[in-house]
């Protein structure tokens, strides 16, 4: 057993080292290594979702370090400069300035940083309780557990997100904050429903009905055993959810729920820019062009790691 | 028979999560920290006023019977007086509804009718430049946001090429038709008023596509992956062999067991063009039930804001309850596993 291992993994590592003289440590590094070499390699045979990927990694770095590689830093606030307002694209502003002379593409990219900011943030909110949720519904899936649970989640997916979001915004303070909390309270069922589904299939699996059998504690099935079979699926979805949250904030921030100015929100942006339509069409234009851009590389990315991770399984 | 069964017990789960829902929303709407009799009356009305509109509007009782009254109200479609109209929200309701709905309904025959045409075609020349033209088309439209679509096309179609109105329903001077369905199309088709429904129709197109392009998208690539999916399938080789010309194999035999997914799908979409139609409408200065919704919401009318969300929350239940039956009716999979689980 060890001299077949060995064999195969002096030769996927190129290296002639006795079978003997490698440890069982060292081979799980190298297969992990290997795995994510190859994981790397059919990824990036897709040339979409490398696109994806550059997307994202080029907008997380501008949002980073906004103040230094945005020409104007100080037109992210409350900068007034009426002798260049309402400038039109050209070379030393690339997109153009908005009304009061602030260069819109500063504001651009200083917008990627709440939008960003409230993908992650709601993200991190929703995904532990609904994977907890789901979790338990789904191991007790025809219990009166699995009942409570699923049919609460039924009644905040009966109605589109973005509605309830918005009622729930609306009696809140305007602000970034209590916009993350608006979506997020509409966000955990589509993760207890997708976990819900995953596990009710996994727990009539071998390896779970033995951990039961040689009498494995309720938290280490759940965790341990059929978690770590869910992983995937949820990664997938929280890439792909990354752009449809950010999505659902600007559409928050257009109605004046969100980001609330002189902050610039992407959302903002476009509400105050639609009303100079059509004279001053690049007030509203690029902005709105700036959530387009960010919800299609996490989408490709997203798809790009639903590909991998479906051919992995298969 | 067995599919009345189902239909019922699909119908009975309905009611219950409009129930649910019903409670989130009273819920919200006595989140708002702020009393709501003060709210109604303004902040220089004596406090003998505000305390009588407390027990009138049995503010002073537990929440769970606050929660009974609400509901038989609501249910009698009695959801008190819009602080914004300074009408009864039931009224408001009546009047903004329909507009919303016309759109919604011309959004849903663009993605439908468009949608499952696009995919069909992207099937057919699978891998050719057609093909691809319509993916990349349509993973643009599933990623732009409607709000997005709107300011767009209102800036191409109405300023720059000015092929159409991008303001309201109808242009001025022109006079509504009697009010018989609420639909501005309809109605003036009843009324026999032809000026009135192409003007109408031309003003409904920009914020109709705007609203479709995203399910429309969306309802491509599904019909174009079930489609060439079902391609590869035995029995189209099977009636291939036979003879049976390619058009009636692609338009009897592949498209109906290939539109299944595309229904269900199509019948989301359709739900969430309510949804989008809160920021389009608002563009488009379109009096739609989203346009009254927003206006609510930004000014904390607590009676319409429950009223908008349910009524939304209604009308998407009862979609998602039809689009159940007619893929269930198409699909004899499932009406049979519904059958079998009797």
């Amino acid at each position: 057993m060890t001299k077949v291992m060995g064999d195969w993994v002096s030769e996927l590592g190129g290296r002639a080292e006795s079978a003997t003289s490698i440890s069982w440590r060292e081979l799980q590094r190298r297969s992990r290594r290997e795995n994510i070499g190859r994981a790397w390699y059919k990824f990036s045979r897709n040339p979409l979702s490398v696109a994806g990927l550059a997307i994202v990694l080029t907008i997380v770095f501008l949002a980073i370090f906004a103040p230094y590689v945005t020409p104007y830093p100080h037109h992210a606030g409350p900068f007034t400069d009426f002798e260049n307002a309402k400038l039109p694209p050209n070379l030393k502003y690339l997109f153009g300035t908005d009304t009061i002379g602030r260069d819109i593409l500063t504001r651009v990219i200083f917008g990627f940083q709440d939008a960003l900011l409230m993908g992650i943030v709601v993200l991190a909110l929703v995904v532990p309780p609904g994977v907890l949720l789901g979790l338990v519904a789904g191991y007790y899936q025809g219990t009166w557990i699995d009942t409570i649970i699923m049919r609460i989640t039924d009644i905040f997916l009966a109605v589109p997100p973005l509605i309830l979001a918005l009622a729930i915004a609306s009696v809140l303070k305007p602000n970034l904050m209590n916009s993350m909390m608006a979506v997020s309270l509409m966000w955990w069922p589509w993760y207890a429903r997708l976990v819900y589904g995953l596990t009710s299939q996994l727990r009539n699996e071998y390896f779970v009905k033995s951990a039961e059998t040689i009498g494995a504690s309720k938290a280490h099935i759940l965790f341990r055993e059929i978690l770590p079979n869910c992983v995937s699926p949820i990664f997938t979805k929280m890439s792909l959810d990354m752009g449809w949250v950010i999505l659902i904030g600007s559409s928050l921030s257009f109605v004046g729920l969100g980001v609330q100015p002189p902050k610039p929100g992407l959302g903002t942006m476009v509400a105050d820019g639609a009303r100079y339509l059509p004279d001053q069409w690049w007030i509203p234009v690029f902005p709105a062009l700036g959530i387009v851009v960010i919800v299609l590389g996490f989408n490709l990315l997203g798809d790009g790691l639903r590909d991998l991770l479906a051919a992995e399984e298969a | 028979m067995r599919l009345v069964i189902f239909i019922l017990k699909r119908a009975l789960h309905s009611i219950f999560v409009l129930l649910g829902l019903s409670v989130v929303i009273f819920a919200i709407s006595r989140v708002l920290p702020g009393d709501p009799a003060r709210m109604a009356v303004g902040a220089r009305a004596p406090q003998w006023v505000v305390d009588n509109l407390r027990a009138q509007m049995h503010l002073d009782e537990p929440l769970y019977v606050q929660y009974g009254y609400w509901l038989i109200d609501a249910l009698q479609g009695k959801f008190g007086i819009s602080l914004v109209t300074r009408r009864e929200v039931a009224e408001d309701i009546k009047e903004f509804f329909p507009a919303t709905f016309e759109l919604a309904l011309f959004a849903g025959i663009l993605m439908g009718g468009l949608g499952i045409l696009l995919g069909t075609i992207s099937a057919r020349h699978k891998d050719k430049w057609i093909d691809n033209v319509v993916r990349v088309l349509s993973y643009l439209g599933v990623v732009t946001p409607a709000f997005v679509f709107a300011i767009i096309f209102m800036l191409v179609f109405g300023y720059w090429l000015k092929w159409l109105p991008t303001i309201g329903r109808l242009s001025e001077g022109l006079t509504r038709p009697p009010v018989i369905t609420g639909l501005m199309t309809i109605d003036a088709l009843l009324a026999g008023d032809l000026v009135v429904f192409w003007d109408a129709l031309k003003h409904i197109v920009l914020p109709a596509i705007a609203l479709a392009m995203g399910g429309l998208a969306q309802e491509a690539r599904i019909t174009r992956a079930t489609m060439s999916d079902n391609l590869t399938k035995d029995y189209i080789a099977a009636e291939r062999a036979l003879g049976i010309p390619e058009r009636v194999i692609m338009g009897k035999y592949l498209l109906k067991p290939s539109l299944i997914p595309t229904i269900s799908i199509l019948g989301l979409d359709f739900a969430g063009t309510l949804s989008s139609a809160f920021l389009v409408e608002l563009i488009f200065n379109w009096p739609g039930i989203s346009r009254y919704g927003i206006n609510a919401m930004l000014r904390k009318d607590l009676n319409a804001i429950a009223a908008v969300i349910l009524v939304l929350g209604v009308v998407f239940i009862v979609v998602n309850i039809i689009v159940d039956i007619v893929v269930a009716y198409l699909d004899p999979r499932i009406r049979l596993s519904a059958e079998r689980s009797e």
